[in-house]
């Protein structure tokens, strides 16, 4: 199973557990933004972005409306939520959390490429 | 100062220059304060005379050759002593010295300095550095953190939450293929890192060159699994720079994102191995192997939240700052001092948390601060409300020695993290809740429920040691 983000230990969350995180977003004056993807490798930095992030959007129902509108137009990717901190010495993501999942998860395995002295060079690639 | 200044023969310090109660310290000044015990019957002014100037231009005797020099700008200046609140016989004694005197981005060159001679001087019974203010235009002479906790979080895709690792145990003994194995499956399990501990080298029982494959290979299968960027801190520390550079280049060349060295290995080959993690795009994990040699004892030594500075100034991505809950010492109060001269980039004195000093970091990469030492999932409430979000909790114990097995102790780790960080995230009270946030996270895993069944209990409540001078008194609301 992908465990991506802040929350893949616990059960689904939620609308009302997802409004809950994007609230305190919101009140740190994070916006959010939503990506979506079908491959979750762990070096996919750059997911399809979900329209641009919801710079003056204070009301998580707005979210919300999002996130439902993302997991119904891609239900078969991964749909992530973002919150994004511009503070001075931050300038970076703040939370990012699952909140959609396929029903056939993302699989990945290791291939090896053997060198030389036990030497192996390492590559993470997708089996489903 | 005294008529015949340079008469030869015995001057005290305090008649020499070093002694100026009038001197305002200049902003590009480096200022130290230190806690002296002087020996019955010394001034406390002539001791923080002789501090400054045993860390700085004098020697016991008056020399005519300080008059070939502008002695005046090199000698140090004890401008203010005081004594301790509520320990009779130690003095706080605050020392400016010009910026002059020190070699741009040395931290060895710093600290022959400030801390190379004066520590044994006899007049004194004891000495330790409390703090320093490292001005900006000598901060800016270092390079800093390699990568700082931004772009790790950026590298590793990691966001809104401590990250987790876990020390490999036991410390010594374990093959490379059996090394291997509780990396692979504390990773698999949930954490973020593995860390060889710091007297893992390259001893007989273990190579270093097989741990790391078998490490790799480990930290590797785990990615595959969780689709999650994971890492083992590869210790290179050995004997020699070269040899130390070998170990790390095969860190890279294997894929590994993080390296490690000890404390042990001095300030210079850390100031070089950070230079390297810079270069290679590794980040450099620090553990603070015998600093409680001179950090613990708050009569003499040097202040960890010194350290810490050294340290932010030579260049590490991680470094080890202490639990308060766990096994090791640890004040709550000097320790939420350590965490932020790590990650701040403006700190302002507090001495209720033994920061005497303002600090400017002038946008020099902030550390991330490690807990490590006897913690254990059934704490996570007390850690979050401690240390926030840009902390590294390792779990090492509280993790292998899970009955379940290693997997499961990271699982409830993770789970127990998590938990508690949604329901921070909730407006839940953490201290209040915390522990009711837990029981209702174990209720769907059965690995934190047992790991809860198994610590839940311990604490290791003793005295600390080293602690502020000056408690805050609680003002009723």
């Amino acid at each position: 199973m992908i465990t991506q983000g802040m929350f893949a230990y616990l059960p689904p969350l939620t609308d009302e557990e997802i409004a809950e995180q994007v609230s305190w977003a919101m009140d740190h004056g994070w916006p959010l933004s939503l990506e979506h993807t079908d491959d979750p490798h762990p070096r996919n930095t750059y997911w399809s972005m979900w329209d641009l992030p919801m710079f003056d959007v204070g009301d998580p129902t707005a979210v919300l409306t999002e996130v439902r509108r993302a997991r119904e137009a891609f239900p078969d990717h991964y749909v992530r939520v973002n919150a994004y901190d511009a503070r001075l010495g931050r300038q970076t993501t703040a939370m990012s959390f699952l909140v959609h999942r396929p029903a056939v998860e993302a699989a990945y395995r290791l291939v090896r490429s053997e060198g030389a002295d036990r030497r192996i060079a390492y590559t993470v690639e997708r089996v489903r | 100062m005294a008529e015949d200044r340079w008469g030869a023969g015995v001057l005290a310090y305090a008649d020499m220059g070093y002694w100026q109660p009038d001197y305002v310290p200049r902003d590009t000044d480096v200022l130290a304060v230190f806690r002296m015990t002087p020996q019955d019957g010394v001034p406390p002014e002539e001791a923080g005379a002789a501090v400054a100037g045993e860390s700085s231009t004098a020697t016991w005797t008056v020399v005519w050759t300080d008059r070939l020099t502008a002695h005046d700008h090199y000698q140090a200046k004890c401008y203010r002593v005081e004594p301790v609140v509520g320990t009779p016989g130690q003095f706080l004694a605050y020392i400016a010295y010009d910026l002059d005197l020190f070699e741009e981005g040395s931290v060895a060159n710093l600290t022959s300095s400030i801390i190379g001679n004066v520590f044994g001087f006899k007049p004194l019974k004891a000495l330790r550095l409390e703090d320093m203010r490292i001005p900006v235009g000598y901060v800016k002479t270092f390079a800093g953190p390699p990568h700082g906790v931004v772009m790790e979080r950026e590298y590793l895709g990691k966001y809104g939450r401590p990250l987790l690792g876990a020390t490999v145990k036991p410390k010594l003994g374990l093959s490379a293929r059996n090394y291997g194995r509780v990396v692979y499956e504390a990773l698999r399990g949930g954490l973020d890192f593995t860390k060889d501990d710091e007297n893992i080298n390259s001893q007989p029982f273990m190579r270093w060159r097989d741990r790391f494959l078998f490490g790799m290979e480990a930290v590797n299968r785990a990615c595959a699994e969780t689709g999650e960027i994971k890492g083992h801190y590869l210790n290179v520390t050995a004997g020699t720079m070269e040899e130390m550079y070998e170990r790390a280049d095969f860190a890279r060349d294997l894929g590994s994102v993080v390296v490690m060295v000890d404390l042990t290995v001095g300030y210079t080959a850390i100031q070089s191995m950070s230079a390297w993690a810079r270069r290679n795009g590794v980040l450099l994990h620090l553990h603070r192997a015998g600093h409680s040699t001179f950090t613990r004892q708050k009569s003499h030594g040097v202040s960890f939240r010194v350290l810490a500075k050294w340290l932010r100034l030579a260049g590490v991505d991680h470094l080890h700052a202490g639990t308060v809950v766990g096994k090791l010492e640890g004040d709550p109060a000097s320790v939420s001092g350590f965490y932020d001269v790590l990650r701040e980039d403006r700190i302002e004195a507090d001495p209720s948390r033994g920061l005497y000093f303002d600090q400017e970091w002038a946008a020099t990469a902030p550390v991330m601060p490690v807990a490590s030492g006897g913690i254990h999932a059934g704490q996570m409430h007390q850690l979050l409300d401690l240390f926030g979000d840009d902390v590294v909790l390792q779990f090492g114990g509280g993790t292998i020695g899970h009955p379940m097995g290693i997997a499961a102790g990271a699982e409830a780790n993770r789970v127990a993290l998590e938990a508690m960080v949604k329901a921070r995230n909730a407006g839940r009270d953490l201290l209040r809740e915390g522990p009711e946030v837990l029981r209702a996270a174990a209720r769907h895993c059965p690995a934190l429920d047992a790991a809860l069944a198994t610590w839940g209990e311990v604490t290791f409540d003793y005295a600390s040691t080293d602690t502020p001078d000056v408690a805050v008194t609680p003002v009723p609301a």
